[in-house]
């Protein structure tokens, strides 16, 4: 019905004394938007089916393309915006349930950019990287509160199990399924390159992976997908997903579409049957019930493998981190509202949680409060975009982070926040082989190496600026850290004065 | 082997077993959790009332308890076999993906949630009792049965049975007229087809309980399926 027409976001602009009529955008373009006339011998775009990937923008070899985003606006409203509009339209012709994909791109408070990192001058001396050891590497895991001796004297060097990092960044959870089987090579090799971990989301581990194990998180979620003995023993350490940053509180719903093939089988569910993970675990209604997840993985792998507890930033994060830390969990990875994902419902996505700056400053306080910062190590993740946002977060109690949309830029991805329609042009969240393939796992590590190594070196660089030498040093020292631009009760959360103090 | 268990933790248990060559009997259980979590290639008795967990992400092992078990009995269990001999809690078979479960009793609330079946694989629960509120919730394959024995005039299964189901089937040894089941499935009398695919579990079962099995068939049975393995697929909009 025409009231329904909603005018396309995009507009294609073709130059057409460029256009060489090559095709490349045609064949490119997995949302058809191209196609060519035989009888003009021109290159046609049906700008309604445009999701702004930038993929033929980036193979069109005369560069003849552009999208740029339309100027057919609705009236100027400063209460209903054109996308509130908009969704108006589309629940009112379907009746669904809007779904989104990637992190919220509404205009929150980004803390990262409120916070400024401090440097030495004059009285203490900064330290040069390229010239002085730096210690980037990290370990997870419960940290025993004091030195203890045997009869004989000796430091009692038995510690619970630690994962180790060269660096306090992961990759973290995403699922195959969501993401392609390059995609997922690519994050498994080069996290074993880098030293550093993977996870594999709620999917199970592709059997061709299982060579990556010291370097993959296999995680644990309420549908249990790909669960068996052989995929916990597989892993360096086991995430108990409880919670997702872009999601909390609800759960995950694959398309049976998209349960196809190794999808299938890696998961261990039936070919176009819907993979539902459920909003709760059904057996956890309590920090005990959890407690007994915890210690049945831990009595699974005979207690050789860290367990990570991975929950939403939601209101109440502070206790319930406490919670958690008395579980028996060895880690704790936080997730900000601002978390990405492969699909969400809109109106959870863009409306639930909380920033992980102030959920990671609010648990990390806690935790000390209350002595138990030791018990567990803490992931914060959620919208970490590069090194600085990394040496913040460390700063602000964390010891280590997760990241993921900065993973997938690397390997491609332009954010056009598709990801649920499958037919990611750039290879990475889609099933389809032909899309697939687009994604070379090797170019795909090297990339995804590239990155991190470029951030080690800048947090190196922040690290010798303030005269501090590892990232153990920098832990929860929030005197390193001023406010801008925040209001008091920001800043008492954060725990960190204002910029001049 | 006989593992005298009085007043030792799960841990300490576990390694008992899994150093145990042969076939062990666990006496004096009392609550320990996690028993057999992750284990293959044991068979395992138990005498007294074992904790929660028990036989979780199970292997090929089987487990016997001699009476009731409780929550989260062969969660995520892969293969193997765990037999009750009297009542389980909550949660019993959660996510199982493979082997069987034979209650002699009742079940709690959730049996069965979430389990699912693939491949070679189909897990089987057979319950010869009652079964609480939410039987087979999320429901994604395999099979769950569920005899009513002993009912004594209540229902077969309490409230809301079979919601999110989208895989799998359940069968019930009633009529069930009484039972309220969500639109998302449908019901009908159990065919010679459907009879013929539960006569071995009912066998199994009869077997273990000294039980007989033509006593059991000679009943009415509902069988119950999911209208659609994508009941979602309706409920969204790109956005």
């Amino acid at each position: 019905m025409s009231v329904d027409f909603i005018y396309p976001e995009f507009e294609v602009v073709r130059n057409d004394s460029r256009c060489i009529a090559c095709r490349v955008c045609e064949r490119q373009c997995a949302n058809e938007v191209h196609s060519f006339d035989p009888k003009q011998g021109s290159i046609l775009s049906d700008e309604r089916k445009c999701v702004n990937c930038q993929r033929c923008v980036s193979l069109c070899p005369t560069r003849a393309l552009k999208i740029v985003k339309s100027n057919c606006t609705l009236r100027e409203n400063a209460n209903w915006k054109d996308d509130t509009i908009k969704e108006v339209y589309k629940q009112a012709a379907s009746g669904g349930v809007l779904l989104s994909s990637m992190g919220n791109p509404k205009e929150f408070p980004v803390y990262w950019d409120k916070i400024l990192i401090n440097a030495s001058q004059v009285t203490n001396p900064s330290i040069d990287p390229l010239r002085e050891p730096m210690e980037t590497r990290v370990f997870l895991g419960k940290k025993p509160d004091r030195i203890t001796r045997d009869q004989n004297g000796n430091i009692r060097c038995k510690l619970p199990p630690q994962l180790e990092l060269s660096m306090p960044v992961m990759f973290s959870a995403m699922s195959y399924g969501s993401i392609s089987y390059n995609a997922h090579a690519s994050l498994a090799r080069a996290a074993t390159e880098l030293g550093i971990c993977y996870n594999t989301g709620e999917g199970g581990l592709h059997e061709d992976f299982y060579a990556y194990g010291p370097n993959t998180i296999v995680q644990v979620a309420s549908g249990r997908f790909g669960v068996h003995k052989d995929y916990l023993d597989a892993g360096a350490a086991i995430e108990i997903k409880m919670g997702q940053g872009a999601k909390p509180g609800i759960g995950g719903h694959l398309p049976g579409a998209k349960i196809i093939g190794d999808v299938s089988r890696t998961r261990m569910v039936p070919e176009g049957s819907d993979a539902i993970s459920p909003a709760p675990h059904h057996d956890i209604y309590s920090i005990e019930d959890l407690r007994q997840l915890v210690y049945s993985l831990k009595e699974a792998t005979q207690y050789q493998k860290p367990i990570i507890v991975k929950v939403a930033a939601v209101h109440n994060i502070a206790a319930i981190a406490s919670g958690v830390a008395r579980s028996g969990a060895d880690i704790i990875a936080i997730d900000g509202f601002r978390g990405g994902t492969g699909a969400a419902p809109t109106r959870i996505r863009d409306n639930v949680g909380i920033p992980i700056e102030l959920a990671l400053a609010a648990v990390d306080q806690r935790l000390r409060d209350e002595g138990i910062r030791n018990n567990v190590s803490l992931v914060a993740g959620g919208s970490i975009r590069c090194a600085s946002d990394v040496v913040k977060a460390i700063a602000l109690g964390a010891d280590a982070c997760y990241i993921a949309t900065a993973a997938l830029l690397a390997l491609g991805c332009h954010l056009c926040r598709t990801c649920q329609s499958g037919k990611c042009n750039w290879g990475i969240a889609t099933q389809r082989p032909e899309l697939v393939k687009r994604l070379n796992p090797d170019m795909g590590a090297q990339r995804l190496v590239n990155l991190l190594t470029a951030w080690k070196h800048e947090i190196k660089e922040l690290l010798g600026g303030m005269g501090i030498n590892s990232i153990e040093a920098l832990k929860g020292n929030r005197l390193m850290l001023r406010g801008i631009g925040l209001n008091e009760k920001e800043l008492e959360i954060l725990g960190i004065s204002h910029a001049g103090e | 082997m006989l593992i005298d268990v009085k007043n030792m933790d799960h841990r300490e248990l576990n390694d008992r077993i899994r150093d145990a060559q042969e076939d062990c009997v666990i006496t004096n259980c009392c609550g320990q959790r996690f028993i057999a979590v992750g284990m293959s290639g044991k068979h395992i008795t138990i005498e007294g009332v074992p904790g929660n967990a028990l036989g979780a992400y199970l292997g090929g092992a089987s487990v016997t308890v001699l009476s009731n078990a409780q929550d989260a009995v062969g969660d995520t269990m892969n293969d193997g076999e765990i037999v009750i001999h009297g009542n389980v809690g909550d949660a019993a078979g959660y996510a199982m993906r493979g082997g069987s479960i034979y209650v002699k009793g009742n079940a709690g609330y959730r049996a069965g949630i979430h389990m699912k079946a693939y491949r070679e694989k189909k897990p089987v629960m057979v319950i010869g009792g009652r079964a609480g509120s939410f039987l087979g919730e999320y429901q994604a394959g395999g099979l769950i049965l569920v005899l009513g024995l002993r009912c004594d005039g209540r229902k077969i299964v309490s409230y809301f049975p079979c919601t999110g189901m989208h895989g799998g089937k359940m069968i019930l040894r009633s009529d069930c007229k009484d039972v309220v089941f969500p639109t998302q499935v449908s019901c009908h009398p159990a065919t010679a087809e459907d009879l013929a695919e539960i006569r071995e579990y009912v066998e199994n079962f009869c077997r273990k309980f000294s039980m007989d099995t033509e006593t059991i068939m000679d009943a009415p049975f509902t069988v119950i399926t999911p209208n659609s393995s994508n009941p979602y697929r309706q409920m969204y909009v790109a956005n």
